[in-house]
């Protein structure tokens, strides 16, 4: 079937086998590798992506299933000059990554509730992340820097609704 | 692991949806977030030869209070559903069991109609439509039907749905004012099906429970109704001795059979104990809200 994606902001056609997956039409058709495919069941969380900004796992998801929606993978985080996002900055400053597998579907789990602009605590960021698994880091590097980046998301909108008063 | 072979359909009415499925019979299946059947479908578990996605259809997509019901369509997805402030107010139950599905990035794209549809008994949404005695609008190739939950669910992910037939709308119940509800559940992870769980509503008017609505997950083929702590719990106090004897006798009801997760003994404790915390929340929640009202 033809369908049309948004995909980083950029829209693309593509003609697709119904059966593919989402997560596999990024990855294949388009070479957005940064999304990965862990368990293809829906339990592990590493194919996490955004569609019309909610976060979905493209493992079970067709991406005729995603046809005329926004598509937001991992790719668009960091700034075209290559400056991490605030998150990906935090997962490094607090050692939240090892091998990285599970890094991408991590992201942009935590993202939307990082984005929002409300502090969050370690039990809720821990419960934001309790969908993915890591079988690296035991989790307390993720837990901390899922609560760093939301007190700097929170700051810095704090600072903007400042700024424009 | 891949899905086989599929054509994809996308009717934008719910007369075509009902025409592709009598058109392809058994070749076809209902799409709706595909939370349950795409697992399915990449374990090459289930290989259906088309599908038919309900959720681009029309007029599904909407959270509608009418006559007395919350009317829930084939596309609204769970998380949809969790944040809806009117319908939380209006169906205590739903929102206390919503949040224990899966997680958030599943809910996004789950429906709340193919929770149902696929009748897990270890499903949450399951036991809320079956304690709130919801109403499933079905529109097959031989008509409309309104099916009482009560008898809808029938065994292990088996519903009274044909296979040409879509559930296209779920009617629940706005509970009176002055109820609480509270969904408590054994799981071994956050975001794991339940091993056993509990849903419960009651509704309080001067300290007298008027209406007591409970059902059980995990703990049989399909979600059980516990009419033996309705009863208990009618006309009387919610206090802790009434309570702990509704528990009682509803579990002393249950047969949970026994698996790779926990024996059936253990399911029955656990759903006793379960009831029981359920109940109390849902007590404290009901008189909180009766004194709101008043
Ligand atoms: C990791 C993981 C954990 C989960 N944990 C839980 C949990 O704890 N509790 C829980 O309840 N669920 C859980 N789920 C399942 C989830 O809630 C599904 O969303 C739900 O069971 C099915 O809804 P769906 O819209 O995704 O349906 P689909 O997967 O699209 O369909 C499921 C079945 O229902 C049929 N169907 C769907 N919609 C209709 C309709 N409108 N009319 C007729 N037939 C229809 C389909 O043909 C199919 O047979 C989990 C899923 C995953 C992947
Ligand atoms: S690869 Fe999608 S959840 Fe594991
Ligand atoms: S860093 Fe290796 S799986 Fe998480």
């Amino acid at each position: 079937m033809k369908i049309t994606l948004t995909v980083n902001g950029s829209r693309r056609e593509l003609e697709v086998d119904d059966r593919r997956l989402l997560a596999d039409v990024l990855r294949e058709e388009l070479g957005l590798t940064g999304t990965k495919v862990g368990c293809s069941h829906g339990v592990c969380g590493s194919c996490t992506v955004h569609v019309d900004g909610r976060a979905v796992r493209s493992c079970i998801m067709l991406a005729v299933q995603a046809d005329g929606r926004a598509v937001r993978t991992v790719e668009d985080l960091a700034a075209p000059d290559g400056t991490l996002h605030p998150l990906q900055q935090a997962f490094s400053e607090e050692h939240a990554l090892q091998c990285g597998f599970c890094t991408p579907g991590f992201l942009m789990t935590a993202l939307p509730a990082v984005e929002a602009g409300a502090p969050l605590d370690a039990g809720q960021a821990r419960e934001l992340v309790s969908g993915n698994i890591c079988r690296c880091t035991g989790y307390d590097g993720i837990v901390g820097a899922v609560v760093r980046a939301s007190a700097i998301c929170a700051g810095a909108a704090a600072s903007g609704a400042e700024a424009e008063r | 692991m891949k899905p086989s072979p599929v054509t994809y359909h996308a009717p934008a009415t719910v007369a075509e949806a009902v025409g592709l499925l009598a058109e392809h019979g058994d070749d076809a299946k209902v799409l709706g977030g595909g939370q349950s059947l795409l697992p399915l479908m990449n374990l090459r578990l289930a290989a259906p030869a088309r599908l038919v996605d309900v959720t681009r259809i029309d007029g599904l997509g909407a959270i509608e209070r009418r006559d007395g019901a919350f009317e829930l369509g084939a596309a609204v997805r769970q998380a949809q559903a969790e944040d809806d402030a009117a319908l939380a107010a209006a169906c205590p139950l739903l929102a206390a069991a919503l949040p224990h599905i899966a997680h958030r990035e599943i809910r996004n794209a789950g429906t709340v109609c193919g929770s149902l549809a696929h009748g897990d008994a270890a499903a949450e949404l399951p036991a809320v439509a079956l304690a709130l005695d919801a109403e499933l609008v079905v529109h097959g190739p031989r008509g409309v039907r309104t099916v009482a939950a009560d008898g809808f669910f029938r065994s292990f992910l088996e519903t009274a749905l044909e296979p040409d037939e879509l559930l296209a709308v779920v009617r629940l119940p706005v509970a009176p004012p002055g109820s609480g509800a509270a969904f408590h559940e054994l799981a071994r992870r956050a975001g794991d099906f339940a091993i056993a769980g509990v849903g419960a509503q009651l509704t309080m008017r001067d300290g007298t429970v008027t209406e007591a609505r409970v059902a059980c997950i995990g703990v049989g083929a399909a979600p059980v109704r516990a009419r033996a702590a309705e009863q208990a719990l009618a006309g009387g106090r919610a206090d802790e001795r009434t309570i702990a004897q509704a528990a009682r006798a509803a579990a002393a009801e249950l047969e949970p059979s026994e698996d790779l997760h926990a024996s059936a003994a253990f399911r029955r404790h656990a759903a006793e104990t379960l009831m029981r915390r359920a109940l109390h929340e849902a007590a404290a929640r009901a008189e909180s809200n009766g004194r709101e009202a008043s």
